[in-house]
C-alpha cells in the first residue's frame, strides 16, 4: 500500500502537525511536506516543553536535584530516578542495603507496568479505539494507588534517596502488590483478545512502518523500538546493575520491524515485569532501607561517571563530571525518547499521514522526556 | 381539502420533531452507551438520569459565537451545516412508521431518500472547502472518495429488494415482508426472493450505512488522531452543534432504511405477536440497530482510507452485484 510515488516539486504543500496536534501526546511538532495523503518529507521539530534540567544539575546539589529527574518522563518517572541515584552512589561509594536494592527494583517494575499500560491505551486511541484508554487507565490506577500509599505521590516522585529509599514498604503494599499480579495477568488477556486479535488493528500494524536493525543502531534506539526490529538488548541483562541479576525474566524481541512487533514487544514486557515483582516480593530481605552510615554532605570524587538503566522508554544514560563540589560540573542525561523519536524523521517517507501517526504511536514518545 | 392540507402540515411537523429528538437524545445514548462499555458513569448530573444533558449542550452551543476564519468562504462555511443537518431530516418525512403512521407516502420513497442521502456528502465538501484548512481540505477529500465508494454497493443492494418487492414504495416494501420473520428480506426462505445470500446483503447495506454516516470503524472524515476533527475543526458554536446532530439523524435514517429493506419494517417477528402495535416493532428494531451502531463505534478502532476504499471496490460491489444477478434469476426461476 505504501509504495514510494513518483514526486512532482510542485505538487507538495507543508502541514504542520502539532505542537498541538491530538496524536502528538505534548507539545511535539512535526513539519510534513505533504503530496496528498503521502508524506514526502517530514521534520521534527523539538523544544517547546524545554526546562533546563541539564542546566539544573549543574546549578543544584545532589539531594536539590533528585526530584527533577522524575520531571523528565511524568508516566514511567522512577526509572529516570534509580539511574541517578546509582550513580551517585556509584561516584561517592555509598552502600546500598538490600533490602533498598529489591525495594527500588519492584517500584521500578511497577512502575514500568504503569507506563506501558498508558502507551497501550493512548497507541489503540491513535488508531481510533478509545475504550482500552479506560480500561488500562483503571489498571493503571491500581498501580498508581499503590505508589502513592509508599512514595507519598502518583506521578512525579521524588521517593528514591541516595543510599536507600524514603519510606519502606508495609505489609498493605505488599499484600496489594500480590493481588495486583494475577489481576493484571487477567488485564492483559483480556486485552489480547480485545485488541490484539482484532482484524482492523493488525491491518492497520502489519508491515507498516519496517524499521530496520541498522537504522535502529545509526539513531541509537532502544527499548520496543530496536527489540521489535530484532535488537536483543536490554541495559538490564547487558549491562546488569542493581539487583536484576537476581531476577529471572526474558527480554522479548520480534524480528517482524513492524509496528505491531513494537507492540508486541511491549505487552510482552509487562507480563516480564510481573514476573520480576513476583520474584522480587517473594525474595525482599528484611533489614534496614537506608544505610547506617552516610556522608551527610555529597560531593563525589573528582572523575567522570556514567550509568545507564532501562527505563520504560528504553536506555537511559546519565554521565555525571564531577570536580569533587557539592555540585556536579556537567550532568548529561541520555533520553531514550529522543534518539527513538528521530527515526521518525527517515522512517515515515512514503507513508501515508494516517500510517505515520500510527507509527508515530509505536515509538512511546513522550514529550517532556526528549526536551528534557 | 384545507384539512387534508392540514394533516400533512402537523404530520410532517411531527415528522421532523421525532428527527430532531432523536439527533439530541442519541448523543446522550451514545455517552451513556460509551460510558457503560467503559466502565464509568457517562452524564449523569443534569437531570435524572443526565436526561437534561442534550438541551443544556444545546443552550450551551447557541450561546457561543460562531466564529468565522478569516479568508474562509462565508457562505459556504455557514450553508454546510444546514446542509447536514437538512436532508437528513427531509428524508424522515417520507418514512412509514407503521402502516398507518408517515407523514407523506410517496411512491418514490426510496429515490427520494436516496438524492437527499447523496446531498450529506456535499456538507462535508463544503465545510471542508470553506474553511481554509488544510486538515479540513483533506477530510472532505476522503469524504467525497468515501461517498462515492460506498453509495454504489447500498445502492446496488437496495435494487436487490427493490426487485424482489417490484416497487420503490417503502410501505409496499414493508407490506412484502408481512408474516413472519422468515418472511423477512434478511430471511429469504419463505418471501418473494429465495435467495439464500440475502444475509449478506444485509451485511453489506449495514457495512454502507456505517461508511455513509460516517461513524467508526469508518470515520475518516473526523479521524481526530490524524487530522484533528476532520471537517468541522473551523467549526465552533451551532455550526458544529448541527454537524453533530447531523450525524445522529443521519444514523437514524440509515437504521430506518436498514429495518424496513432488511428487517420487514413495522412487522412483528411472531404472527402471534402482531396484536402489539407496528410502531412498538418498528422503533425497537430501530433502536436495536442504533445500539450495534454506538456499540461497534467504542469497540472498534479506524480502518485506513486504503483498506476502506479496498473493502467497498474490491469486495463489497462485486459482491453486491453478483447478489443482484443471482436475485433476478431467481425471480425469474421461481
Amino acid at each position: 500500500m505504501n509504495s514510494p510515488i513518483e514526486l512532482q516539486p510542485d505538487e507538495t504543500f507543508i502541514l504542520n502537525v502539532g505542537p498541538q496536534h491530538p496524536a502528538t501526546h505534548g507539545v511535539l511538532r512535526v513539519k510534513m511536506e505533504m503530496n496528498g495523503e503521502y508524506i514526502v518529507n517530514a521534520e521534527t521539530v523539538i523544544g517547546y516543553i524545554h526546562r533546563m534540567h541539564e542546566k539544573m544539575g549543574e546549578v543544584k546539589t545532589y539531594p536539590q536535584f533528585l526530584m527533577n529527574l522524575s520531571r523528565m518522563d511524568y508516566l514511567g518517572a522512577l526509572g529516570y530516578s534509580h539511574g541517578h541515584v546509582l550513580l551517585v552512589e556509584k561516584a561517592s561509594g555509598i552502600e546500598v542495603p538490600e533490602r533498598a536494592e529489591y525495594i527500588r527494583a519492584i517500584m521500578v517494575e511497577l512502575n514500568r507496568v504503569s507506563s506501558h499500560l498508558f502507551w497501550f491505551g493512548a497507541f489503540v486511541m491513535d488508531l481510533g479505539g478509545f475504550s482500552p484508554l479506560m480500561y488500562a487507565l483503571q489498571d493503571r490506577e491500581h498501580i498508581l494507588d499503590m505508589l502513592e500509599g509508599v512514595t507519598g505521590s502518583r506521578l512525579t516522585y521524588c521517593y528514591f534517596r541516595f543510599g536507600g529509599v524514603y519510606n519502606d514498604v508495609d505489609d498493605e503494599f505488599i499484600s496489594a502488590a500480590r493481588r495486583f499480579i494475577p489481576r493484571m495477568r487477567k488485564s492483559l488477556k483480556k486485552y489480547h483478545k480485545l485488541v490484539t486479535g482484532n482484524i482492523i488493528f493488525r491491518k492497520r500494524l502489519e508491515g507498516i512502518a519496517p524499521l530496520t536493525p541498522e537504522m535502529c543502531r545509526k539513531y541509537g534506539a532502544s527499548s520496543a523500538v530496536a527489540r521489535g526490529s530484532g535488537i536483543n538488548f536490554d541495559v538490564r541483562k547487558n549491562e546488569p546493575y542493581s539487583v536484576y541479576p537476581e531476577f529471572d525474566f526474558d527480554v522479548p524481541v520480534f524480528h517482524e520491524c513492524d509496528s505491531l512487533a513494537r507492540y508486541n514487544v511491549r505487552m510482552e514486557e509487562m507480563e516480564q515485569s510481573l514476573r520480576i515483582i513476583e520474584q522480587g516480593l517473594d525474595k525482599l530481605p528484611d533489614g534496614p532501607f537506608m544505610p547506617e552510615k552516610k556522608p551527610k554532605l555529597i560531593k563525589p570524587p573528582a572523575g567522570d561517571y556514567y550509568q545507564a538503566v532501562e527505563t520504560a522508554r528504553g536506555s537511559f544514560g546519565i554521565r555525571l563530571v564531577s570536580e569533587g563540589d557539592k555540585t556536579p560540573y556537567r550532568l548529561k542525561l541520555r533520553s531514550p525518547t529522543y534518539s527513538n523519536m528521530h527515526l521518525f524523521d527517515e522512517a515515515c517517507r512514503g507513508m501515508m499521514i494516517m500510517d505515520a501517526l500510527a507509527f508515530m504511536g509505536s515509538l512511546d514518545l513522550v514529550i517532556p522526556e526528549i526536551d528534557r | 381539502m384545507s384539512l387534508t392540507l392540514l394533516n400533512v402540515i402537523i404530520a410532517v411537523v411531527i415528522a421532523i420533531g421525532f428527527a430532531a429528538l432523536n439527533a439530541a437524545y442519541l448523543v446522550w445514548a451514545e455517552r451513556r452507551g460509551a460510558a457503560r462499555i467503559q466502565r464509568r458513569p457517562g452524564p449523569n448530573i443534569n437531570g435524572p438520569w443526565g436526561l437534561l444533558q442534550p438541551p443544556l449542550d444545546g443552550i450551551k452551543l447557541m450561546a457561543k459565537q460562531l466564529t468565522i476564519p478569516g479568508g474562509a468562504d462565508k457562505v459556504l462555511f455557514i450553508a454546510a451545516p444546514v446542509l447536514a443537518m437538512f436532508p437528513a431530516i427531509m428524508s424522515f418525512v417520507t418514512i412509514p412508521f407503521s402502516d398507518t403512521i408517515v407523514a407523506k407516502n410517496m411512491n418514490v420513497g426510496i429515490l427520494m431518500i436516496f438524492a437527499f442521502a447523496s446531498m450529506g456528502g456535499m456538507s462535508l465538501v463544503f465545510a471542508g472547502w470553506s474553511s481554509r484548512n488544510k486538515y479540513a481540505m483533506m477530510s472532505s477529500v476522503r469524504a467525497v472518495s468515501q461517498a462515492v465508494a460506498y453509495e454504489i454497493p447500498m445502492l446496488i443492494t437496495t435494487i436487490t429488494v427493490v426487485m424482489i418487492a417490484g416497487s420503490m414504495d417503502l410501505m409496499e416494501i414493508v407490506h412484502q415482508q408481512s408474516g413472519s420473520i422468515l418472511h423477512w428480506n434478511i430471511f429469504p426462505l419463505l418471501g418473494n426472493s429465495h435467495n439464500i445470500l440475502m444475509p449478506m446483503s444485509f451485511l453489506i447495506f449495514f457495512t454502507c450505512t456505517l461508511a455513509e454516516t460516517n461513524r467508526a470503524p469508518f470515520d475518516l472524515g473526523e479521524a481526530e488522531s490524524e487530522l484533528v476533527a476532520g471537517f468541522h475543526t473551523e467549526y465552533g458554536s451551532m455550526g458544529f452543534g448541527l454537524f453533530f446532530m447531523g450525524e445522529y439523524a443521519n444514523i437514524v435514517i440509515g437504521s430506518c432504511m436498514t429495518t424496513i429493506l432488511f428487517l420487514g419494517g413495522w412487522n412483528a417477528p411472531l404472527p402471534f405477536l402482531s396484536f402489539i402495535p407496528g410502531v412498538f416493532w418498528f422503533l425497537l428494531k430501530l433502536y436495536i440497530l442504533i445500539a450495534t451502531f454506538i456499540w461497534i463505534r467504542w469497540t472498534f478502532p479506524r480502518t485506513t482510507i486504503y483498506g476502506l476504499l479496498n473493502l467497498s471496490w474490491k469486495i463489497l460491489i462485486p459482491l453486491s452485484l453478483f447478489n443482484l444477478l443471482l436475485t433476478a434469476g431467481l425471480i425469474k426461476v421461481f
